[in-house]
């Protein structure tokens, strides 16, 4: 299986960086929230990043938060994120990450999640709301099944928080570009090269950016300093407003972004 | 270890710090503010003045025998709460928390709101410390608890009516959270009961412990002893804590903790969250939670906006789980009861949320029977429910007319 840091990787290599695109599952319902991630893998997404619904998304902003709550309105279940890992993965091969808010993992199972998303074909899970210090289990719990671990680093993080997330993590670490929460902004924070700066400084290899990116120019900028560009809001947005097509011209334009910028 | 000396980040397996990452330097710049807080004299020292010259402290104690022979004729003593400024034990926290703002060098705070009694409480001490002030307020408490928008407004805060989720006190943390995690260079958040992310609960329960320290030696005056139980609605849980943290050591004093059944406890629409609730993470810890098979939060209901929260705070679960403190429900119904008894018997009009408690000190008393002592927390006064009690009532009691 190809692995979010082999991914990456062949983008260095090859002098550009990845495009990470999240896409909520559910949203707007889930065959076409499963059609949308693989839209964006096949128009030059590098790996998907599915957010799981959850009532309390304390690190969204407005546009995933709509959406969110659509796809709980519409019927959306947990298990519907392990349906849509496989039926992306049966679909095509590209890294699948999950990002969810604790407590749906805790009431799933940690090892339970662990099992049934390795057995998806699922490779990593983004933990917005769970740090390194409270996650012996599911560190337990990823050494055991070889999945990834993405811990979130912050412009605000001590050196000493961001060596434990570092060390902690596996995959890449989400390199949180702004004070603020998810959603698309003019100008993607100089706070999120400064990090990476300090990042690189402990000897982290794949740094990914997100929070605020939503154009080809900004994805460009991004990847002079990073290895990767997450892209939320935008691809939401996208999807909301003009369906698949839509979606697919916007993996189209960002990706534009992507290549052999340095 | 006495009870008394738990401080968190964990109360057994519950608590601890489920927030992102973004978050965790300016926990941890208030934990250490704090920790240097309670290390100097001077702390303690303002934070005493400030009480008893700003609060009202120390509040007094009522006995209330009228309506005592409603409840099987036990001894009921109210501790009054209602009494403190801006009208509910919410002011106890806010200054302590509002005075760490002042150390922190933050000139902006921010808080959540359900009832409205912490946002005016916050807003107040913003006001008087000359500090900005966001209050996050859920859009259907801004329109029943409406008198407390008015009232935050005219202290100057700026109140934001949250239209996401549930539109009540659970999204207003969250969005509250939202706006921490953005500004947390300049604003401090004034957390407003004692859940939430180490150090809220160990830090809100010690600006809320007054209230049982002063009550256990003024019922002990009163009485010549120890009161038999002590009772207090649970909302988040700060007045129960505060109620209750002089008294968790002493293992003849049995501790109630009431919380908004709505409806029914065994209806969809209630707040019960220990009585009908698992554990799991909201909010930034793990504690008793109302939430469906998934994990997501259930949306609670109560008439009471104050206690209609679907969380609870850690050490309440854990004082639950260790069977220290009871928790038990009750509906609207109950407590609106007892509100109209205490309005009516004591001449006090009682918060709604604080009704019910005072329906739940009913209930004790027969069972406790007529030699008991029971304290009540009176957290707060009844002004900004007079709307809801209104229509309330009017309904109920259109035969018997508003004033017979
Ligand atoms: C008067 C009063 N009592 C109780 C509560 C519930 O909060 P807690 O459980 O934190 O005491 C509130 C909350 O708004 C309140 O206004």
């Amino acid at each position: 299986m190809t692995s979010v840091d082999s991914v990456i990787r062949a983008r260095r290599d090859a002098g550009g960086g990845a495009l990470i695109g999240y896409l909520p599952v559910g949203f707007p319902d889930l065959q076409t929230s499963i059609d949308a991630a693989v839209t964006l893998l096949e128009n030059g997404v590098d790996a998907i990043e599915l957010g799981a619904p959850y009532s309390d998304p304390v690190m969204d902003g407005p546009v995933i938060q709509a959406a969110t709550e659509r796809a709980r309105e519409n019927g959306f279940r947990f298990a519907h994120v392990l349906e849509a890992v496989s039926a992306i993965r049966e679909r095509i091969e590209a890294p699948v990450l999950v990002m969810a808010y604790w407590n749906l993992i805790v009431q799933y199972g940690v090892d339970r999640f662990a099992d049934h998303f390795t057995a998806a074909g699922g490779s990593g899970l983004i933990t917005p709301d769970l740090i390194p210090d409270e996650a012996a289990e599911w560190i337990t719990a990823s050494d055991r099944t070889g999945l990834d671990r993405v811990f979130l680093a912050a412009p605000s993080s001590s050196d000493a928080r961001l060596k434990t997330v570092s060390e902690l993590s596996r995959g890449f670490v989400y390199t949180v570009s702004t004070m603020g929460v998810t959603g698309a902004r003019h100008e993607v924070d100089a706070a999120a090269r400064g990090l990476v700066d300090r990042l690189r400084a402990i000897g982290v290899g794949n740094a990914c950016v997100g929070l605020g990116i939503s154009t080809a120019d900004q994805v460009r900028s991004v990847l002079e300093y990073a290895d990767g560009a997450i892209v939320g809001s935008a691809f939401v947005s996208a999807l909301d407003s003009g369906g698949l097509e839509a979606l697919k011209a916007k993996a189209i334009e960002l990706a534009s972004g992507t290549r052999a910028t340095r | 270890m006495a009870l008394r000396d738990a401080q968190g980040p964990y109360f057994g397996e519950f608590g601890g710090r489920f927030v992102p990452e973004s978050l965790i330097a300016a926990l941890d710049e208030l934990e250490a503010a704090y920790a240097d807080a309670k290390a100097d004299p001077g702390f303690a020292a303002e934070l005493a003045t400030l009480h008893s010259t700003y609060t009202g402290r120390p509040s007094i104690i009522t006995e209330a025998p009228r309506f005592a022979e409603h409840a099987g004729g036990a001894r009921i003593i109210l501790k009054r709460e209602d009494l403190n400024h801006t009208g509910s034990h919410k002011i106890n926290n806010v200054l302590g928390q509002a005075l760490l703002t002042k150390r922190l060098g933050k000139s902006r705070v921010i808080a959540e709101t359900g009832a409205g009694q912490h946002g005016v409480a916050t807003a107040t001490a913003a006001a008087y410390f000359g500090l900005n002030c966001t209050i996050y307020m859920g859009e259907v408490d801004t329109e029943r608890q409406a008198l407390n928008v008015a009232r935050m407004r005219l202290l100057g805060a700026e109140v934001i009516a949250v239209k996401s989720g549930s539109r009540t006190l659970k999204d207003a943390i969250n969005d509250a959270l939202r706006d921490w995690v953005a500004s947390v260079d300049t604003t401090n958040y004034i957390f407003g009961t004692v859940a939430g992310p180490h150090p809220f609960p160990a830090l809100v329960r010690d600006f809320q412990k007054i209230i049982g320290e002063e009550a256990r030696e003024q019922v002990l005056v009163l009485t010549g002893a120890l009161p038999d139980a002590v009772a207090a609605c649970v909302g988040g849980g700060s007045n129960a804590i505060g109620i209750f943290d002089a008294f968790l050591d002493d293992e003849g004093v049995a501790l109630f903790g009431f919380e908004a059944a709505g409806d029914g406890a065994d209806t969809p629409r209630h707040a019960a969250t220990i009585s009908r609730g698992r554990p799991g993470v909201l909010h930034g810890a793990r504690s008793y939670l109302l939430q469906d098979e998934d994990g997501q939060t259930i949306e609670s209901h109560s008439i009471s906006a104050g206690l209609d929260y679907p969380g609870v705070g850690p050490q309440h679960s854990w004082l639950a789980d260790l069977g220290r403190a009871t928790y038990r429900p009750v509906t609207d119904a109950a407590a609106m009861d007892a509100f109209r008894l205490l309005s009516r018997t004591e001449g006090i009009i009682p918060a709604i949320e604080s009704a019910h408690a005072l329906a739940g000190a009913i209930e004790l008393g027969h069972e406790l029977g007529e030699d008991a002592t029971i304290l009540v927390s009176l957290s707060g006064r009844g002004d900004k429910d007079m709307e809801t009690a209104a229509e309330y009532f009017s309904i109920l009691d259109s035969s018997e007319g508003p004033c017979s």
